[in-house]
């Protein structure tokens, strides 16, 4: 093992986040020829929110095979490398040590790294129960989607890991995903709730225009108040809440960085390039908005890695 | 020193060998790693029966845990019991995490001498011990020409306890020492030397060191009934019905917090009634952080004391608490109408706030008994000891309040002997204000499990997990592992780590009593 070390090492550029837009961008410039290409992933493995995905709409491989998320991930991890970046899982980018430097951390011990470019790609995070007011006791079995794909990543879809009767709250395809996860695992879903107003055929009971207004349980969730499209409240049990949907930016290094932000969603403020308001950072996917599809993401990592190409060879 | 290869099945760790005498005849540190004390959580009790305690202290919160250690500092047989699966699990870990002064307590209370002492007391063993402190002092703003008149006579008040360092400061030096403040605040009193601090590092502290040094922690253990021994003679011990069999004890101390009164009914004291009083708390995300130099509280007024908002030594922002008085002593559940008003009051104070995201609410009831002061007695017959009453200032007075507590025993009659030295103890560094493991060059060379990161958010790692596992007071679950690490605690919650942490306790939690 290297003795650590506070020197400054320096690389050519820096992907922060090895997800579908760190990787792209990462794959992109390091074919291109841009010096030393290095992508720093916080988890354990490379590939982000796909690997936990088990269910298609990630596009198609070059025989138009649909691809499920982890085969995605593998795919996109694949190019990387083999364009010629360098790929370093398990560690964590703790903050900035100065204009286009990283602090991190790592078994190998903490490290600072310098670079001519710097791509955020950290991705975004559902809101938690707290962060969207939601009153009530504390109970175990409160989760995010994310949480819920990470649990069946890990362990399998196995009711015991998760629970037996589970509502689950928002619409689009966040939900629908973790209503057939849920399913999949061997959990009954009592009912999806959302605030908007449509009803799509999840094959389970859809409450529109409705909001969870309370849980209630002690140890594990016992049940949720719900309030209805027409101001009623009534209860459902259930032993599980999954929140779906809600992204909020993975914006720490963005903020600590001081990058100007956009003030509805708190991501950093982007050019049609993706350059942000500090000269040599850039930012793609996920932390721009939430909830980005793979393929949308990975083609702003492209995008991105263009911008990060011009200032490196002297353009603005 | 507890090692785990002295546990045992069913969940215990090392109790003393059998038929060895509860104190070996050299007290010395070296004596004291064969001699740590027996935890557990479930399975029968520790001990033969009729072999009685010394003192058993009923409740486990930062008080229990505060006059178990100060037991241990001698020769008795002495055991830590509590309903709860972990330490600390009621009042004490859903506060407002500051050390008060005691400016601001009724003059002459045994609650003002105890949280003036028990701050003296608690910021020494807090630098001995590594539990996270820091000294910002605080800030009593007054916003209206009401408030701003009432601050000399606080200044008084806090001169009448003691506190002689307070001064009144105007609008220009308020606004320079606190930036953030929202608009219209006239003034303030300054106090210096309220800190914040780790309530869960603290009580787990005494905790763990009352265990090293020799004291039994049995926890998931309720006590159901109390058949008292004879008044007079001081043979026949007080017999105790647990959840885990039958418990024998010479002397009783009673720190049961919100459930103080109806112990007391067991053994036929009705002295007052405990009505818990509902604090709901806001966590901001610690971007909040620079928004907050100071503990910033509220002037005491007509309409009750108002909400505080105050810096965290985790480097985070909490609001609250409300105060609403209760029947339900479970009752911590939030509501609609407390966060609403909590986000809407902290705004008020620094609009800033209102930009920032949740990142933790939760509710805490304090032991309220219609008196301005806590409820401490001797019932000497009964060889039987109350802390109850201790409202919101347990965390501030613990340390000074396990003094007047020994105090107490000696009336009913408690021969201590000689005092020892207490085991070493050093909690791990849970605060930003000390640099975080991970970025400790030295430390993660000699393990490189201390550089890699488990919770992102709060860069807790999976050595600092491993550690708390294997600790002489191990975590019961997840819950219990956050608060001895911080992993889950970040903006979001768990979320990414969870996961990853139940694989982690699974591996290295078993054997410690972990249901």
């Amino acid at each position: 093992m290297n003795a650590p070390s506070r020197e400054a090492r320096a690389v050519d550029v820096l992907v922060v986040g090895a997800g579908p837009a760190g990787l792209a961008a990462a794959a992109r410039l390091a074919a291109r020829g841009a010096g030393r290409v290095e992508v720093l992933e916080r988890d354990p493995e490379a590939g982000g929110v796909p690997r936990s995905c088990g269910h298609p709409g990630f596009g198609a491989d070059a025989r138009g095979r649909a691809l499920d998320g982890p085969g995605y991930a593998r795919r996109a991890v694949r190019a990387a490398v083999r364009a010629g970046a360098v790929l370093r899982t398990g560690v964590s980018v703790v903050g900035w040590a100065g204009p286009l430097a990283l602090e991190t951390a790592a078994p190998t011990g903490p490290e600072t790294l310098v670079a001519r470019a710097v791509v955020l790609a950290t991705g975004a995070r559902e809101r938690s129960r707290p962060a969207r007011l939601l009153p009530g006791t504390r109970p175990e079995g409160v989760l995010t989607a994310g949480e819920l794909h990470r649990t069946v990543a890990l362990f399998g879809p196995r009711p015991e890991r998760i629970g037996r009767r589970a509502v689950v709250v928002g619409g689009g395809s966040t939900a629908a995903h973790a209503v057939r996860l849920l399913r999949r695992a061997g959990v009954a879903v009592a009912a999806v709730v959302r605030e908007e107003r449509y009803a799509a055929g999840l094959g389970v009971p859809v409450l529109a225009g409705a909001a969870v207004t309370e849980l209630t349980g002690r140890g594990r969730l016992a049940g949720v108040t719900v309030r209805d499209r027409h101001g009623g409240s009534r209860a459902i049990r259930c032993d599980t809440l999954v929140l779906t949907g809600d992204w909020v930016p993975e914006h720490d290094l963005a903020r600590a960085g001081g990058l100007p932000l956009t003030p509805a969603t708190r991501a950093p403020l982007v050019d049609a390039s993706l350059r942000t308001g500090v000269p040599g950072v850039f930012a793609a996917g996920g932390l721009l908005h939430g909830g980005t599809p793979a393929v949308r993401a990975s083609a702003e990592g492209r995008t991105a890695a263009e911008a990060v190409w011009t200032h490196l060879n002297g353009g603005a | 020193m507890i090692r785990p290869g002295h546990r045992r099945p069913g969940g215990t760790v090392a109790s003393r060998p059998a038929g060895a005498p509860g104190r070996g005849a050299s007290p010395g540190p070296a004596d004291r790693t064969e001699d740590g004390g027996h935890v557990s959580r479930r399975g029968p009790l520790p001990g033969r029966a009729g072999d009685a305690y010394d003192v058993v202290v009923v409740g486990a919160g930062v008080v229990g845990c505060a006059i178990a250690r100060a037991l241990a500092r001698y020769r008795l047989r002495v055991a830590l019991v509590d309903a709860a699966d972990d330490v600390g699990e009621g009042t004490s870990k859903a506060n407002t995490a500051i050390l008060h002064t005691g400016f601001d307590a009724a003059p002459g209370t045994l609650e003002a001498g105890l949280v003036r002492a028990g701050h003296r007391l608690l910021t020494a063993y807090a630098a001995e011990t590594g539990i996270p402190l820091e000294p910002v002092g605080a800030l009593l703003v007054a916003w209206d020409e009401e408030q701003r008149a009432a601050l000399p006579g606080l200044a008084a008040k806090a001169a009448r306890n003691g506190h002689h360092a307070t001064r009144v400061v105007g609008a220009d030096e308020l606004r320079r020492r606190e930036p953030h403040l929202g608009p219209g605040a006239l003034g303030a009193l300054a106090v210096p030397g309220e800190s914040i601090v780790c309530p869960w590092s603290t009580t787990l502290a005494y905790a763990t060191q009352a265990v090293l040094s020799g004291v039994d922690l049995l926890l998931g253990c309720r006590v159901t009934d109390v058949v008292p021994g004879p008044r007079s003679g001081a043979g026949a011990p007080h017999r105790l019905a647990t959840t885990r069999g039958p418990l024998t004890a010479r002397f009783l101390v009673n720190a049961c917090g919100l459930h103080a009164d109806g112990f007391d009914a067991l053994l036929g004291v009705r002295d007052f009634t405990v009505t818990p009083r509902r604090g709901q708390l806001l966590v901001l995300d610690a971007y909040a952080r620079p928004l907050v130099r100071h503990v910033l509280l509220p002037v005491p007024g007509p309409l009750g004391k108002g909400v505080l908002v105050t810096p965290t030594v985790y480097g985070n922002v909490l609001v609250g608490p409300t105060a609403e008085d209760l029947d339900d002593r479970t009752a911590t559940g939030t509501t609609a109408d407390g966060l609403a008003g909590l986000r809407e009051q902290g705004a008020r104070i620094v609009p800033a706030l209102a930009e920032e995201e949740v990142t933790a609410a939760y509710a805490g009831l304090r032991a309220a008994t219609g008196r301005e002061d806590y409820r401490c007695a001797a019932h000497a017959g009964l060889r039987y000891v109350t802390i109850g009453g201790i409202r919101s200032t347990g965390l501030s007075s613990s340390l000074a309040l396990a003094e007047h507590a020994l105090g107490l025993l000696a009336e009913c009659g408690l021969r201590t002997g000689p005092e020892r030295p207490l085991a070493a103890v050093r909690m791990p560094n849970l605060g930003e204000a000390s640099p975080r493991p991970c970025r400790d060059a030295a430390a993660v060379a000699r393990d490189p499990e201390l550089g890699a990161v488990v919770c992102h958010c709060e860069h807790v790692t999976r050595g600092e997990v491993r550690a708390a596992l294997a600790s002489p007071v191990p975590p019961a679950g997840l819950a219990g592992l956050r608060r001895r690490t911080r992993a889950g605690t970040g903006r979001c919650q768990g979320g990414h780590c969870r996961p990853a942490l139940r694989a982690l306790f699974e591996e290295y939690g078993k054997g410690a009593g972990v249901r």
